[in-house]
């Protein structure tokens, strides 16, 4: 018997006023797996990873990590879990954001280690100690004690990278981290989730780099209206493309506009 | 003229001495009140939000003069006894805190939405997000104006001498009362609140300069 998925998403919803954005959505992701989300706009991709961390509150379904329903105490709708216990459980699942959203007050260093300092109550020494570390793996250890204003664009997503793993989640979710991005800058970020990924690290990726999607995820989801249309490695995907209309015109448009 | 001054500065320090007294305490008891119920505003659920909001319109609709009397001769009959300074004080308290209120709310709702969710994401509670990553980023926008408002409180404590209370403003006219020397003595009295007012603008440029290195 294999052992139960690290995150397990079923029967998801989730509206805005009217507008239901997630329709029943399933999904397990397993340890150690890459999955990327990939569908077009409004297709209720980012709500998804958003709700995995419970930055958004879900109506009705469940998300589990390890077993524990995320955000609620017992079943979504119902009483949402208290301030502490949503912290540690938001611990456990790092966000990259695709603006970033670095702490513009405080180092790079100094950004990466809040939270081992304070979520983790590490001393201070080996806070800084995590930071250099993460610091040094994503290629920014000479950036240490620059502010992010100082920082280029991909400079400062890999520190936002290196804030998220630094707590040491169970599972990473990358929301477009690409997308408000320079083009020459876009490898060197996605260079930094390739080596994550080869570490093993457990990730949950939107994105609209479907090359990057293609070579570096075990399985890619495709989105449409609030549902999971199809699903699978990247070749199996790929194979589905005849037999799926709206695949095969989002995958067309996007060669359409990248090339 | 010099005389005349000369002769009235032993006088006007205790009325100084009193002025500080109470701009001090309004601007502490103002600055806590004023985070808190700011905080609220913000953050708070929705009855909470509209009772500051209510709260603070009703205070700043009101001007200040009127405030000070509602208090004065507004508490004793609901049982609530307040000596003359303590009615001077809460008055000009409530005026301030619902400044405090509003400068909070605007500097706060300054700072991009994505600070308080990338916060949250790396797991800090509630309070964290507050002292670790809203409030150092929304200092910035917020001390200009609370400096100002100060400075405000300063000027406006004269106002206490209404109910009776002896601070700079009655001191100098207890003095011209046995002098008859006005023009002087209201001189004196323009240069002690300007230099008290004018160490403080300073000090805020300073403060403004040390802050200024927040970029976005």
């Amino acid at each position: 018997m294999s052992a139960p998925p690290l995150l397990q998403i079923a029967r998801l919803t989730k509206s805005f006023g009217m507008i239901q954005v997630l329709k029943s959505v399933d999904l397990d992701v397993a340890a150690g797996e890459v999955v990327t989300v990939i569908g077009p706009s409004g297709s209720g991709k980012t709500t998804l990873l958003r709700c995995v961390n419970f930055l958004e509150a879900y109506d009705g379904g469940s998300i589990k990590i390890d077993g524990r329903e995320v955000g609620y105490v017992d079943s979504a709708g119902g009483k949402k879990r208290s301030e502490v216990d949503l912290a540690s459980m938001r611990a456990e699942t790092g966000m990259v954001f695709q603006s970033f959203n670095l702490f513009p007050h405080l180092t790079a260093e100094e950004n990466v280690m809040l939270g081992p300092r304070r979520v983790l109550k590490k001393p201070l020494n080996e806070a800084r100690e995590i930071a250099r570390h993460w610091l040094d793996r994503v290629g920014l250890a000479h950036k240490a004690k620059s502010l992010p204003s100082e920082l280029s664009g991909g400079q400062q997503q890999r520190v936002g990278i290196a804030r998220a793993v630094a707590l040491g989640p169970k599972i990473l979710l990358l929301d477009e981290i690409t997308s408000a991005l320079d083009p020459e800058l876009v490898n060197e970020v996605l260079d930094v989730v390739r080596q994550l990924a080869a570490d093993g690290m457990t990730m949950m990726i939107v994105t609209h780099e479907i090359g990057f999607a293609r070579d570096a995820s075990d399985r890619i989801v495709f989105m449409t209206d609030g549902t999971i249309s199809a699903q699978g490695s990247p070749d199996a995907l790929m194979a589905q493309v005849s037999d799926n209309e709206r695949l095969r015109n989002f995958l067309s448009r996007f060669s359409a506009t990248t090339h | 003229m010099l005389e005349a001054i000369i002769y009235s500065l032993p006088y006007l320090m205790g009325g100084l001495g009193m002025t500080l007294l109470v701009s001090l305490i309004v601007v502490a008891l103002s600055l806590v009140a004023g985070v808190v119920l700011g905080v609220g505003l913000i953050y708070g659920p929705l009855p909470l939000r509209l009772l500051i909001r209510l709260l603070t319109d009703c205070v700043r609709g009101i001007p200040i003069l009127v405030l000070i009397f509602a208090v004065y001769y507004g508490l004793p009959p609901l049982g609530l006894n307040l000596s003359s300074f303590w009615a001077a004080v809460l008055a000009l308290t409530l005026f301030k805190t619902a400044q405090v209120i509003e400068y909070v709310r605007g500097a706060v709702s300054s700072i991009p939405g994505g600070q308080m969710e990338a916060a949250k994401s790396i797991g800090l509670i509630f309070s964290q997000r507050l002292r670790y990553v809203i409030f150092p980023q929304a200092i910035r926008r917020f001390l200009p104006p609370w400096i100002n408002g100060v400075t405000d409180a300063v000027k406006g404590s004269a106002l206490v001498s209404l109910l009776g209370v002896v601070d700079l403003m009655t001191a100098i006219n207890q003095v011209i009362g046995r002098t008859y020397e006005a023009m002087p003595l209201y001189v004196a009295g323009a240069l002690i609140y300007f230099a008290i007012n004018y160490s403080l603008s300073s000090m805020s440029r300073l403060l403004e300069r040390r802050f200024a290195y927040i970029k976005e």
